[in-house]
């Protein structure tokens, strides 16, 4: 397959940025994309240029490194799937494919393709988390879980961290990656006492980490690679609602 | 005097482990610790190197007794460390199931399993254990799969006859870890630890003997920096990366492991790798790794062959009196749960016989009609959806219609930094933890077992043996300027100027590729003297045109991630070697080392007991020179070394 590839280019998080036009003469279509821009990498550093950077590693879709938007789609064409597992077979010979990073007030970028996410970890930080001391657990079993209620847990604890949510909506919001832990944790009981607690403190570190507010229009449950549910957004309004209007967000 | 004359020296002895019965050794070991008072624990600044499940655990665990912790990652979160990826679950002697499970039978199989190439006393701790970690991550809110009833599912796993593997679909790595990196940040939120993401250690500091910081690059502007301590924990994962293609994520990488190697530490039975049986096979050149199908597959789906050479029939044309299940036909009693090591072998054997399918003739069929006839797809869904999705996103092929077609791949090392059971290396103060270290696995690991490990050594052990390092050694303050530390910055700075200036013809990929290749030819799934001696001659060639002949695209004082993969690859090019020497000095097989010269008449691994119930643990003397062997002979009192059989 030959290929059209115009990568966006940004030495560092003060320089403007660009568009590049590169041609990639010998892909394969049982390539990944990131396969391809290895290949494209090795030709650059050949030619005594600087090669792409790009966030990747586990290769497998699961360490949500990875984080390109490719053809204005974050992780690209193919639904529920990451960057390093789409494969050339979902393009064409001669396509023109247009990357860049993904574009978010709150993921600055650091340099082409690599963004800055650490404003996942401050969320996290913000109660994202059990309180629970490793050796203060009581016995597994002493706590039954309703089988339905661990299978929407682990629905919503399925996400990545990878940011194509944010990437992908109008507004830069988070609430997807926020709702996504919210439910998780809000599901088990394991997380019910810091639950109201846990909503407002969140919620408040993803705004002040210049997150969008959600309007709703679910562009980010269509870009999820995981399909985490639109519903998580709901989860964490209404947790957000009953611990603020409701009252129960116990202080102390 | 060549790499191959290594000499050996003096037995390298225990000293941590407690004797007596093997029920009590960890109890009373943990009273026999010296604890540090909790108010001198914030004063103590205890370096985390890694941030995967013994790493985040640790770091997290540390934390919250109080001491001062620095934790580092290269990756740009530490929720995205490669334990992530695990698969299928983890292993506890609950014996929820009533099937005759016992912390005395996880340790008798995790022993067996090891092919009695493991220290008894750590794995009876591991698996005593197992039953804490479970305990402490449904507190965390790890959604494990759950019966109606509202308990925990478990499911059998290779290896064993019992179902002790707690799961969260195929997922398991990623939830646990996700509970240890919660549990970490949570830490980090209370300020007392101290995270650096998107950084990579690339030098130990000593002064006096004793590991007493680190030096660190900033992946993203380059800067150099030192972090003093009082004590230093690796935990950070396995080499399996030396091969190039393996399951392994493309950052990991013994850099940390071998630095320290370099410095004193001993490094233990490098050769025992860990070739899974369940990956998708390789499509082509371009080819940048593997990936896992997981083990637990094995539980519904069949191995198969066809029984004729060059049938190349599609797989739904071929009758079934014309399939050869393999695994089933030569190991009836565990069928297609047989370890690991044992069915990687198997099918590369029907692969050598020309009997493999696909485009490369390098893969087996892992067929799932049966289970879906038998179970209905929807359930066959509900267990293993997400890795058929991915199987197919990968191949372009559907399982559910079609087998999968699966070969085995690089995706785990038991080998590792030598530790004794305090976790301690043979440089005081620093502790290994998880992949990094030798300690539990003997020469094949089970499967779910590695996140029992990587949490059982953060979580529950390094916590405790750490406190009675700090408390018995006095410590004094070392300065930002001490000689040592200048030093170590020194050889940091040096080294990243000559790769940079070398200027040559290659990229630091093809070099890489190669010494994967050499390794994956001579010291993979089967080894030979031959095979051995000639990769020992390759290596250092490679090694010598990699020194003269890589380009290196950049300066230091950037992101620049051909400088990263430059560092990471030079020291793969020394451990290759050392594998090398390992492999061709044990000439018994055990577990994931075969040597083919040493088999039964049936094919089967050949142990020799009498003379390798030993761990090697190898000290380096310089780069290409003959390092000293060092043995820590194993005893086992508790289960005796029998030739392994799952037939």
């Amino acid at each position: 397959m030959k290929l059209n590839l115009r990568v966006w280019r940004q030495n560092d998080q003060v320089d403007k940025g660009r568009m590049v036009d590169y041609t990639v003469d010998d892909a394969s279509e049982d390539m990944s994309f990131l396969e391809l821009i290895d290949v494209l990498n090795e030709k650059l550093i050949l030619a005594g240029q600087d090669p792409i950077a790009f966030d990747h590693d586990c290769r497998e879709g699961i360490c949500g490194s990875c984080s390109m938007v490719i053809d204005g789609q974050p992780h690209g064409p193919q639904k529920a799937t990451t960057v390093c597992q789409l494969h050339m077979r979902q393009f064409n010979d001669g396509d023109t494919i247009n990357v860049e990073p993904w574009r978010a007030g709150a993921f600055p970028v650091v340099k082409d393709l690599v963004v800055d996410r650490s404003a996942f970890d401050k969320i996290i930080q913000a109660g994202g988390y059990v309180s629970v001391n490793t050796g203060s657990a009581p016995e597994a079993h002493s706590t039954p879980v309703p089988k339905a209620a661990a299978d929407r847990s682990f629905a919503a604890a399925n996400c990545i961290g990878c940011g194509a949510c944010v990437a992908a909506c109008p507004n830069g919001s988070a609430s997807l990656f926020l709702g996504a832990k919210l439910t998780h944790l809000g599901e088990m009981p394991q997380g019910q006492p810091e639950r109201y607690e846990r909503v407002v403190t969140m919620v408040d570190t993803h705004d002040a980490a210049g997150f969008g507010g959600c309007t709703n229009t679910g562009a980010c449950a269509t870009a999820c690679p995981k399909e985490i549910p639109l519903d998580v957004i709901s989860q964490l309004n209404k947790d957000y609602l009953a611990a603020t209007v409701g009252g129960k967000r116990r202080k102390g | 005097m060549s790499f191959s004359d290594y000499t050996v020296g003096a037995p390298v002895v225990d000293k941590a482990a407690p004797d007596g019965p093997i029920e009590t050794r960890w109890e009373r070991r943990k009273f026999g610790v010296k604890l540090v008072n909790p108010a001198n624990k914030r004063k103590v600044k205890i370096i985390v190197v890694g941030t995967g499940l013994a790493g985040g655990a640790a770091a997290a665990t540390l934390g919250e007794a109080g001491y001062h912790v620095t934790s580092f990652c290269y990756q740009d979160s530490p929720r995205r460390a490669h334990s992530i990826a695990a698969q299928g679950g983890i292993n506890a002697a609950k014996n929820y199931r009533n099937d005759g499970d016992s912390v005395y039978r996880l340790f008798y199989d995790t022993v067996k399993g090891g092919d009695f190439r493991a220290r008894e006393s750590n794995v009876h701790r591991l698996a005593e254990i197992s039953r804490q970690i479970i305990d402490q991550c449904v507190a965390q809110g790890v959604p494990f799969a759950r019966e109606y009833g509202g308990l925990l599912d478990t499911r059998s796993f290779g290896g064993v006859q019992v179902s002790r593997t707690f799961y969260a679909r195929g997922q398991t790595g990623q939830q646990l870890l996700l509970g240890a990196y919660q549990a970490l940040e949570r830490q980090i939120h209370a300020g007392t630890v101290n995270m650096y993401e998107r950084h990579e250690m690339l030098e130990l500091i000593m002064v006096e003997g004793r590991a007493r910081g680190i030096v660190a690059r900033d992946m993203v502007t380059g800067e150099i920096s030192t972090h003093l301590a009082d004590a230093v924990v690796l935990a950070t994962g396995g080499y399996g990366n030396v091969f190039y293609l393996s399951t392994n994520a493309k950052g990991c990488n013994v850099t940390a492991n071998w630095r320290a190697h370099r410095k004193g530490a001993l490094f233990a039975n490098p050769c025992f790798t860990q070739i899974h049986p369940t990956c998708i096979p390789v499509s082509g050149d371009h080819q940048s790794k593997l990936t896992l199908m997981s083990e637990s597959l094995r539980n519904d789906g069949r191995v198969w062959v066809p029984k004729r050479l060059g049938d190349d029939r599609a797989p739904s044309q071929i009758p079934e009196d014309e399939r050869d299940y393999f695994l089933e036909r030569k190991y009836p009693s565990f069928g297609n749960l047989v370890p690991r090591d044992i069915a990687s072998r198997a099918a590369k054997e029907v692969c050598d016989e020309k009997r493999g399918v696909g485009p490369t003739g390098l893969g087996v069929y892992l067929d799932f009609a049966d289970a879906i006839a038998r179970l209905g797809r929807p359930a066959v869904e509900a267990k293993y959806g997400n890795l058929f999705e991915m199987y197919e996103r990968i191949t372009g092929e559907n399982p559910y219609e079609t087998p999968m077609r699966i070969f085995p791949a690089v995706h785990y090392t038991m080998g590792g930094l030598w530790v004794d059971y305090d976790l301690q290396s043979t440089i005081p103060g620093m502790f290994v933890a998880g992949e990094a270290n030798f300690s539990d696995h003997g020469a094949n690991r089970l499967g779910a077992s590695a996140l029992m490990q990587g949490l059982s050594d953060g979580y529950f052990v390094l916590p405790v043996t750490i406190g009675d390092y700090l408390a018995s050694t006095t410590l004094p303050e070392v300065a930002p300027d001490a000689p040592e530390v200048l030093e170590a910055v020194g050889a940091v700075n040096e080294r990243i100027d000559t790769l940079l200036s070398i200027n040559g013809t290659r990229t630091v990929d093809s070099f890489h590729r190669e010494l994967g290749h050499i390794m994956w030819d001579y010291c993979g799934m089967e080894r030979t003297e031959e095979g051995l001696r000639k990769a020992l001659e390759l290596i250092p060639e490679l090694r010598r045109e990699f020194w003269n002949n890589v380009k290196v695209p950049g300066t230091g004082a950037e992101l620049n991630q051909s400088l990263e993969k430059a560092g990471r690859v030079a020291d793969f090019l020394e451990l290759g070697e050392l594998m090398c020497l390992d492999a061709l000095h044990r000439a018994e097989s055990c577990g994931g080392h075969f040597r083919a010269e040493s088999q039964t008449e049936d094919g089967e691994a050949a142990r020799d007991d009498e003379n390798f119930a030993y761990a090697g643990a190898w000290e380096y003397t310089g780069r290409g020179e003959a390092p000293i062997l060092h043995k820590e002979e194993l005893n086992f009192e508790y289960v005796h070394p029998t030739q392994r059989s799952y037939k």
